[in-house]
């Protein structure tokens, strides 16, 4: 649900507060492994093999001291796959005892009928099931073979659990854009929410954006649905479409070091989940200072929280609702920072795509790779447990 | 989870922060977050957070007033103080 303003005197806009950065970040993303037994290929952190050097449980549970500390009020906990993690029960129960409310995103293979009503008896937890197509044909192109039906499972455990009111997550792209109504009609007979969220050029996606991200009639099309429906969650994601009218509801604008973060398997801090990359890298929590010490002191988080420069933007009569989009779109791409979004309302990106000199960036990540170390074609053939069988 | 109809804001009655809210310090005021219905609010003037931190001190949301705010400002207050309740960071005490 994004956030409400209610304001009785305020001489500064919010946004502006929000972009020279809050005290503590609202939108914390934790990916707790990058262990995964799907091979999405629009995996953000190009998941796939778990890092030997990934926190443990004791340091895990340092870190929920931490926000704690910090009164972070939620994290967002990912991967990876979370579920593959055998202390991820002990881990989400730690969590919510101290009142740091869990949203986890899963793929729901591992959803087991028994673990679906484990996570209905804790409190304050929340659960998104990723879905990318109202179909299989459609969900499968990206997320591999059976793991549409595996996520349709999850659902009716959790529905069967009396887990209530649940989220079904979905990316919008080229291919399930068209199905939008039906993945609401799926959400609606689970009295689940839909959230949809963008599709960024990130992790594996660096390489299959061109052929999945929306085209400039589909994210128009876009536009006016989530208009139309403002009880769909995006979380703030499709703000570039704000320059095509009315700003869609939520805060417009990138979070990244400033209320956004991520705190990687292995405790790398990243301005967002979608930038991992060194040169968004802002440190680590086993630095002497953190996960608090990284969030205040680091060089990066302090350089996003001055004023940032619009560049090729500057003259855009939709600056103020769009803000130049999303500075991992951009990235990737291999577009300027302070330039137009890639995926600019207003075909400014389309040029800067066409005129730029580099191609898109190469990420670090952990796809599982053959021996030569060449990586293995994606999605690779799904093998996991049936979750009603386990 | 489906919401309970929340109880109409009345500046005659005694208001208190409701207990499933957490709030934290910012400088611009503060975040309000309500762990049950899961919603971020920002409470955009240090005025209004000790108005709201200290409802539950005052046998009505008025005296609450006269004792934070300047007479001037009641109105917009108020105002706030009916939003809070509506997305219930605020409850009748
Ligand atoms: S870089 Fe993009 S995804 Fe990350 S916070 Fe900014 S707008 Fe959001
Ligand atoms: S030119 Fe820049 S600010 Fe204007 S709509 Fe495009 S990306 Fe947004």
């Amino acid at each position: 649900m994004p956030p409400e303003h209610v304001r009785a005197v305020s001489p500064v806009p919010l946004k502006d507060r929000f972009s020279q950065g809050l005290d503590a970040p609202i939108c914390l993303t934790w990916e707790l492994t990058y262990a995964c037994n799907l091979a999405c290929v629009h995996c953000l952190s190009s998941s796939g093999r778990r890092d030997p050097d990934e926190l443990s449980l004791d340091e895990a549970r340092g870190i929920v001291d931490h926000m704690v500390d910090m009164k972070v009020f939620y994290v967002n906990i990912g991967g990876g796959e979370p579920m593959v993690r055998s202390d991820f029960f002990d881990l989400v129960s730690y969590a919510v005892e101290r009142r740091v409310g869990v949203k986890f995103s899963t793929n729901g293979t591992r959803m087991t009928p028994a673990r679906a009503r484990r996570l209905a008896a804790l409190d304050y937890l929340d659960v998104q099931i990723s879905i990318d197509g109202a179909t299989a044909a459609t969900n499968d192109l990206v997320r591999g073979e059976g793991s549409y039906e595996a996520a349709r499972r999850a659902m009716d455990n959790l529905a069967s659990a009396g887990f209530g009111q649940f989220k079904v997550s979905v990316v919008v792209t080229r291919q399930n854009v068209e199905e939008l109504d039906a993945l609401a009609a799926i959400a609606d007979e689970y009295g689940a929410q839909l959230r949809l969220t963008r599709l960024r050029p990130s992790g594996r996606a660096v390489d299959s954006w061109e052929a999945l991200h929306p085209t400039a009639v589909q994210q128009r099309m876009l536009y006016h649905w989530l208009a139309e429906r403002p009880g769909v969650l995006t979380g703030d994601s499709f703000f570039h479409l704000s320059a095509l009218g009315e700003p869609l509801e939520g805060l417009n604008l990138c979070g990244a070091g400033r209320v956004v973060c991520l705190i990687d398997p292995v405790g790398d801090v990243y301005a967002c989940p979608f930038v991992i990359d060194r040169q968004f890298l802002a440190g680590n929590v086993r630095d002497p200072g953190g996960f608090p010490g990284v969030w205040r002191e680091s060089s990066l988080f302090r350089s996003l929280r001055q004023p940032q420069s619009a560049g090729a933007c500057a003259s855009c009569g939709s600056f103020d609702a769009c803000g130049g989009g999303c500075m991992a779109a951009k990235f990737f791409t291999g577009l300027p920072l302070d330039g137009p979004d890639p995926e600019c309302v207003h075909g400014h990106g389309e040029a800067a795509l066409a005129a730029r000199g580099t191609s898109p960036r190469a990420s670090i990540g952990h796809s599982k790779v053959a021996r030569d170390g060449t990586p293995l074609p994606v999605p690779t053939p799904v093998r996991f447990r049936s979750p009603a069988r386990t | 989870m489906r919401r309970l109809l929340s109880e109409p804001f009345a500046v005659d009655r005694p208001w208190r922060l409701n207990p499933l809210v957490a709030l934290r310090d910012e400088s611009f005021g503060a975040l309000a977050y309500h762990y049950g219905n899961r919603r971020l609010v920002f409470l955009k003037s240090r005025t209004l957070v000790t108005l709201v931190s200290s409802l539950h001190e005052y046998p009505s949301a008025a005296e609450a007033l006269d004792a934070h705010v300047p007479e001037a400002q009641h109105t917009s207050y108020a105002r706030a103080l009916e939003r809070l309740a509506a997305s219930e960071v605020i409850d009748a005490a």
